[in-house]
């Protein structure tokens, strides 16, 4: 057999330059950034989150052309598909990853950080997410969720001298590489079960199958279980309140929204074109998962006294909801596609109500330098815009009508209930349930900043930076017009995966 | 060809691998137990790529072999920092941040 392969002649594999132009931009960004660094020294580093956004912005260009272009492209032989699902994740990740861009710019800077290696880094773990929106592949999906997660372990624990920092870096790194490794031997089964490390074969062979054999469901359950940690849903959240606190505010922005976000796109693509066939094992194990993380994210939540570590258990929270549509996924197409379109739809939801917050959480924090939820008492007092913008991003976060999340949550609650199943009929309850727990603790913080008395006497008006106030805007904007006009936003995440699948 | 042979050895080194990641504090001993799994991942790969014959799993495992050598590189320049600001590399020592 290896004589065989050995006296193959090479051939080079047709390569669509258009379909990877965007991947090829920022990778062209990253590397220019290094240059710069290297060549310039201290001379560049006022002007490298600059470069950093500009090259993002650039790498909408190529993205927005696919996007008319509309068709679907299929390269490597089907590892790397470029679709509308993938396209809309693509322009997900670079709007965050320009957001994040924008709060680091005085961050970093003030905190004397080392800046052009940030950057760097930053644009290396975007490029992994952009692939992974393309990536149905075994290895491709391994490529790419080892490149997004490599650049943010050392991202975590980036100040390097602060010894929370480095616990929060390490404990990241270990549990990351942990649940990856575990991720990989399910893979190792699901592979030598069908014999290929392309999804849509996988898929094929699942389907074949009449019930699932021990080595499937075992597969399955480690592959979901990788992820899981990823997108921190209990009982694998463990790592995220503390990461969250101990990792500069910019990067736990980074990672509440973006790299969990990467971690949806590939239990998605698992789902939808892997795993199908097979959802007596998955549905459950989604269920589980949904209300855990609801469940326990919100009842931690309420006892928090730190507004980061609030937000990490909101955020778990809210990956409950996210999983929850894919509970009740296995029910054909129809039912398959709407559960899809409601996990993008809030993600692409979350992303901005979340990263809204964390940039008022940033800018508050810049004066008092404390994320202790009392120096936020009485914010209406010294800073009346920022409480009004965090309240609307609160509440967007409970899901109060007009605002974006209550579209989200809409949306799961309707995929719910259609599925017409007692199981998704009790998970709709628990959901409902939840998002009363969750208004109380996102009411209260916003009580605390409109009504109590500031906790030090400094009532001088908080500075916003520039680039701040952009990231408040641009996460505002979305936010409001999601809730406001549905209809007209919802068309771009009305995508399919099913139709690729089978 | 034996599959089991293969696979029961690759078992038996993820056991071994998943345990000394929950029971080992030492840092380096963590590192190592995870690459453990990561080689019983290999072997699985493997020989289910000569059971097959399709090279799709060796192509996987070398994408491994690589992939764990960066992460491990970041693995222990994260120990290192921790020694360098604690004098410890004992895990246990490690959970300053709670709540």
């Amino acid at each position: 057999m290896g004589l065989d392969l050995l006296t193959l002649a090479f051939e080079r594999p047709a390569i669509d330059w258009h379909a990877i132009a965007p991947e090829l931009v920022l990778l062209t960004a990253g590397c220019l950034i290094t240059l710069v660094d290297i060549v310039f020294l201290e001379k560049a580093r006022p002007y490298t989150a600059a470069l950093a956004g500009i090259g993002l912005l650039a790498t909408a260009v190529p993205l927005l052309t696919l996007a008319v272009d509309g068709t679907d492209r299929v390269m490597f032989d089907g590892a790397y598909v470029v679709d509308e699902f993938s396209l809309v994740m693509k322009a997900l990740f670079l709007l965050a990853g320009y957001v994040v861009v924008l709060l680091s710019t005085n961050y970093v800077a003030e905190g004397d950080y080392w800046e052009n290696e940030y950057y760097g880094l930053l644009l290396a773990s975007l490029m992994g997410m952009v692939m992974m929106a393309s990536a149905r592949d075994l290895v491709s999906i391994f490529v790419a969720l080892e490149l997004l997660s490599i650049p943010a372990y050392l991202l975590v624990a980036w100040r390097k001298r602060d010894l929370h920092s480095t616990e929060a870096g390490l404990k990241y790194y270990l549990m990351g590489v942990f649940a990856s490794a575990v991720m990989l031997y399910g893979m190792s089964l699901l592979y030598g079960v069908a014999g290929s490390t392309r999804l849509s074969d996988i898929g094929d062979s699942l389907a074949g199958m009449g019930t699932s054999p021990a080595v499937v469901t075992m597969g399955i359950v480690f592959v979901v279980a990788g992820f899981a940690f990823k997108v921190s849903a209990v009982p694998f959240h463990t790592w995220a309140p503390d990461v969250y606190e101990g990792a500069p505010t910019p990067v736990t922005a980074f990672l509440s929204v973006a790299s969990k976000a990467a971690g949806f796109v590939a239990l998605l693509a698992f789902v939808f074109v892997g795993f199908y066939a097979r959802s007596e094992v998955w549905e459950p194990l989604f269920w589980i998962l949904a209300a855990l993380s609801m469940t326990v994210g919100n009842l931690v939540a309420l006892r928090q006294t730190n507004v980061v570590r609030l937000m990490a258990y909101s955020g778990i929270a809210q990956t409950g909801f996210m999983i929850a549509p894919l509970a009740v996924a296995g029910h054909g197409v129809v039912n398959g596609d709407q559960a899809l379109s409601a996990v993008v739809t809030y993600l692409v939801i979350y992303t901005a109500m979340n990263l809204g917050a964390f940039t008022v959480v940033i800018a508050l924090a810049r004066r008092s330098g404390s994320a202790e939820l009392t120096s936020f008492n009485g914010a209406f007092q010294f800073a009346p815009g920022l409480t009004v913008a965090m309240s609307v991003f609160l509440f967007s976060l409970a899901g109060i009508p007009p605002l974006g999340g209550w579209f989200a949550k809409f949306e799961v609650f309707r995929v719910l209930a259609t599925a017409g199943e007692p199981w998704g009929y009790a998970l709709a309850i628990v959901g409902a349930v939840n998002s009363v727990v969750a208004l109380y603790y996102y009411a209260s913080l916003a009580r605390r900043m409109w009504a109590d008395d500031p906790v030090d006497r400094d009532l001088g008006p908080v500075p916003v930076t520039p680039s701040l106030m952009s990231a408040l805007t641009l996460c505002g904007v979305v936010t409001l017009v999601f809730g406001v006009v549905p209809q007209v936003v919802a068309r771009f995440t009305d995508v399919s995966l099913l139709a690729l699948g089978g | 060809m034996l599959l089991n042979q293969f696979l029961l050895l690759s078992a038996v080194l993820f056991s071994i691998g998943v345990y000394g990641v929950l029971a080992r504090r030492n840092g380096v001993l963590v590192l190592m137990s995870i690459e453990l799994i990561l080689n019983a991942v290999n072997i699985n790969l493997v020989a289910f790529a000569a059971f097959t014959g399709t090279i799709g799993g060796e192509v996987f495992a070398l994408f491994v072999i690589a992939v764990a050598a960066a992460e491990v590189g970041v693995g222990l320049a994260m120990v290192l920092l921790l020694y360098r600001s604690s004098r410890t590399i004992d895990l246990t020592t490690v959970d300053r941040l709670r709540g």
